[in-house]
């Protein structure tokens, strides 16, 4: 597919740096001295890290340091509530067994001994204390020989138990948590009274775990929590939400001994994170303990990362943005003024060469001038010796010969004058340029093109086509250029219309119309870009139309340009009548 | 009509000197501006027609010389016309200039109008 037009291109720098490898750039972008897409690459890398790293950094420094602070939070909290329930607990069971000591020493052993006294020390006990369920009197032989209470214990032996063993051993036991003779779970406290002519006997009440139970069930623990008594076996010894109900076995290990408020983190069965205070209970066999899911702990101040995370991934998308836009708006620039000097470094040479061409143009024409003009003289003696002689006068086909090479002649010195003429106009000030005599010259080098290819070459030049004051050599430039693209648009047998007028009273407009390929809209669009071309490797690198603009430009003037592909092109140069804003006075 | 042809190209001054002959001009010729002189000094000529662009001697400065030994002569350029230079002598400074390859009869017609002005 034939197509001529060229010029270069502005599309977005973003999309031809994105869109091609640097091999795959065609010849003239290579050109440029700077490495774009590296640029690019570069100083968006570099904005990009050094403002959001910092954020990003900082953001992960107070994300550590903020969860460690709500961990300690955490764990600060659960201290005080496990110590404050401690005490709660501990009182409620020393408050009881000061009761029983006091009981022992304010009553003497007959006392003790009887029955219906020990009734009223149990009515008294139960008006004043939760919990108190029964209260007997067991001597040292281990047998309960007075009970007062809702069962059948009186004579019943605990010789055999292991609190009356412990009992023997210190003056007060607290017993465990257990079902007993009459199998509802309850514990047992127990208080030695030594006898004045020795032996022993004990007072023991059983306690509802109710007691416990209550004080636990009363507290408000947050993360979902739940707090419980287990004995150093860890069977609970009240019930827990989560973790088992009374006498069972404690699906978490046994926190070791400790004399104070413990906490630590560990994990349930199920893998949960939890928070776990304890405490041993001194005196007792009892350990309080207090479970929290740390998740649940945690959410304030998750919900409170979450935003921050949103925030900061916001700001780093918005910083991303902004960074690419202004990264590819200034490279664009960049790139922008990067193929104006390039452009304006090509125009310089396109006119230095066009200045060299001339000038070796003129020197061969010179050259060649001095030659033809002895052939020509010498074929015109030839003529002369015949015309003049009565011999030859009359052999057409001699003179014929003569006619041929003295034609032949005057062709190339056609050709010489033409070449001498362009030489003449290069670099020169403004004169006055008849525009159908500058037409025909430049067509006259496209002329052999056109015969041999059998393009139709139409010259239409209105009658009041004025003068015009203008640079001839650049007038010249710009008309082969368009010209050239004409003829490289149509196909062999096609035609080219040239036409001249003026255009209100002080502009020329020259019109060089074609049947050609024509060009889509986008082709149109950037035809006078420097570097677009159309032409492939066929052409060249795309400056004749961006150069045809500047040229335009510089001697005052317009060029435009219509098309419809498939249809034909058609470029319209508007020329000032009196000379470009910067032109010298006709010569 | 006196002529007198000057041109380094010597092949170009004889022919054109042999074929002015057969139209009735006397034509005489010379290669270089020395040998220009010494004929202009021998003998006087109608016209001139000179070449702009001559070794030792160039156009100008031989037709500066022969206006000295005779100041009634006319002057014809012919011109390479290869330059900007050559065309402003040729048009400045001379009473006629042809561009080489000239056509003869369009010579014998300017010497002719040259002479009769």
């Amino acid at each position: 597919m034939k197509q001529p037009f060229t010029s270069d291109g502005r599309a977005g720098v973003r999309g031809r740096l994105e869109g091609r490898s640097q091999s795959d750039l065609p010849v003239e972008s290579r050109r440029y001295s700077l490495n774009l897409r590296r640029m690019w690459q570069l100083t968006a890398l570099l904005m990009i890290i050094v403002s959001v790293g910092p954020l990003t950094v900082m953001t992960a420094i107070d994300y550590r340091v903020t969860e460690a602070s709500a961990e300690s939070e955490i764990l600060l909290h659960t201290s005080r509530v496990v110590s404050n329930t401690k005490m709660a607990v501990e009182f409620s069971l020393v408050e009881r067994m000061a009761a029983l000591d006091f009981i022992v020493e304010d009553n003497s052993s007959a006392e003790l001994h009887d029955c219906a006294r020990v009734g009223e020390i149990l009515e008294n006990l139960q008006a004043s204390f939760t919990g108190f369920v029964d209260l007997g009197v067991i001597d040292s032989s281990g047998r309960q020989f007075c009970y007062v209470g809702p069962y059948d214990l009186a004579g019943v032996n605990y010789s055999d138990q292991a609190w009356f063993e412990d009992v023997q051993q210190v003056a007060t036991h607290v017993s465990d948590v257990f079902p007993g003779f009459r199998r509802v779970p309850h514990m047992v406290i127990a208080v030695r009274h030594d006898l004045p002519g020795g032996g022993f006997d004990v007072l023991r009440t059983s306690v509802e775990t109710s007691l416990l139970q209550n004080l636990l069930s009363n507290l408000e623990i947050s993360g979902e929590g739940d707090a419980f008594v287990i004995n150093r076996e860890g069977i609970l010894q009240t019930s827990s939400r989560r973790h088992g109900g009374v006498l069972e076995s404690l699906d978490l290990e046994v926190p070791e001994v400790a004399a104070a408020t413990r906490v630590y983190e560990t994990l349930d069965p199920d893998g949960v994170p939890l928070i776990v205070g304890y405490s041993y209970i001194p005196n007792t066999p009892f350990i309080l303990m207090i479970v929290k899911q740390k998740t649940a702990l945690m959410e304030p101040w998750s919900a409170t990362r979450r935003q921050l995370i949103g925030l900061l991934a916001a700001s780093i998308s918005i910083i991303v943005l902004v960074v690419l836009g202004v990264t590819s708006y200034l490279v664009s620039k960049i790139h922008w003024a990067d193929k104006q000097r390039v452009a304006a470094l090509h125009q310089t040479e396109y006119t230095n060469k066009m200045a060299s061409l001339g000038r070796l143009g003129a020197g061969v024409a010179h050259e060649i001038n001095n030659p033809l003009a002895i052939i020509k003289e010498k074929a015109g003696l030839i003529k002369d010796l015949f015309e003049f002689s009565d011999r030859y006068a009359g052999d057409e086909k001699l003179m014929g010969i003569v006619e041929s090479i003295l034609s032949s002649v005057d062709r190339c010195s056609a050709i010489t004058r033409r070449l001498l003429t362009f030489a003449r106009d290069t670099d020169t000030e403004p004169v006055a340029v008849d525009l159908s005599e500058t037409i025909t010259e430049v067509l006259g080098f496209m002329g052999k093109e056109a015969e041999y290819r059998s393009i139709a070459v139409v010259v239409e030049i209105d009658d009041d086509t004025p003068v015009i004051s203008t640079n001839k050599g650049r007038l010249q430039q710009i008309l082969l250029n368009v010209v050239n693209n004409a003829f490289a648009a149509v196909e062999n047998g096609g035609r080219i219309e040239i036409a001249a007028g003026r255009e209100g009273p002080d502009r020329v407009m020259i019109r060089v119309t074609d049947d050609g390929c024509g060009m889509s809209e986008a082709q149109r669009a950037r035809i006078f870009e420097p570097f677009f071309t159309t032409k492939g490797g066929r052409g060249g690198v795309g400056l004749g139309l961006s150069i045809t603009y500047s040229l335009v430009t510089e001697l005052g003037g317009t060029v435009s340009v219509e098309s419809e592909l498939g249809e034909g092109t058609s470029f319209q140069i508007r020329l000032p009548v009196a000379g470009s804003r910067n032109g010298g006075a006709v010569r | 009509m006196r002529v007198l042809l000057v041109d380094d190209e010597e092949e170009l001054v004889v022919t054109l000197a042999e074929r002015l002959s057969f139209r009735d001009v006397d034509a005489k010729w010379a290669t270089a501006g020395e040998d220009a002189v010494v004929l202009t000094e021998q003998e006087p000529f109608d016209v001139v027609v000179l070449d702009v662009k001559m070794p030792h001697l160039n156009g100008i400065q031989l037709k500066k010389k022969l206006e000295r030994i005779r100041p009634e002569m006319k002057f014809v350029f012919l011109t390479g016309h290869g330059s900007e230079e050559d065309f402003r002598i040729g048009s400045a400074e001379a009473d006629h200039y042809l561009v080489k390859p000239i056509d003869i009869e369009t010579l014998v017609a300017t010497l002719k109008e040259v002479v009769g002005s």
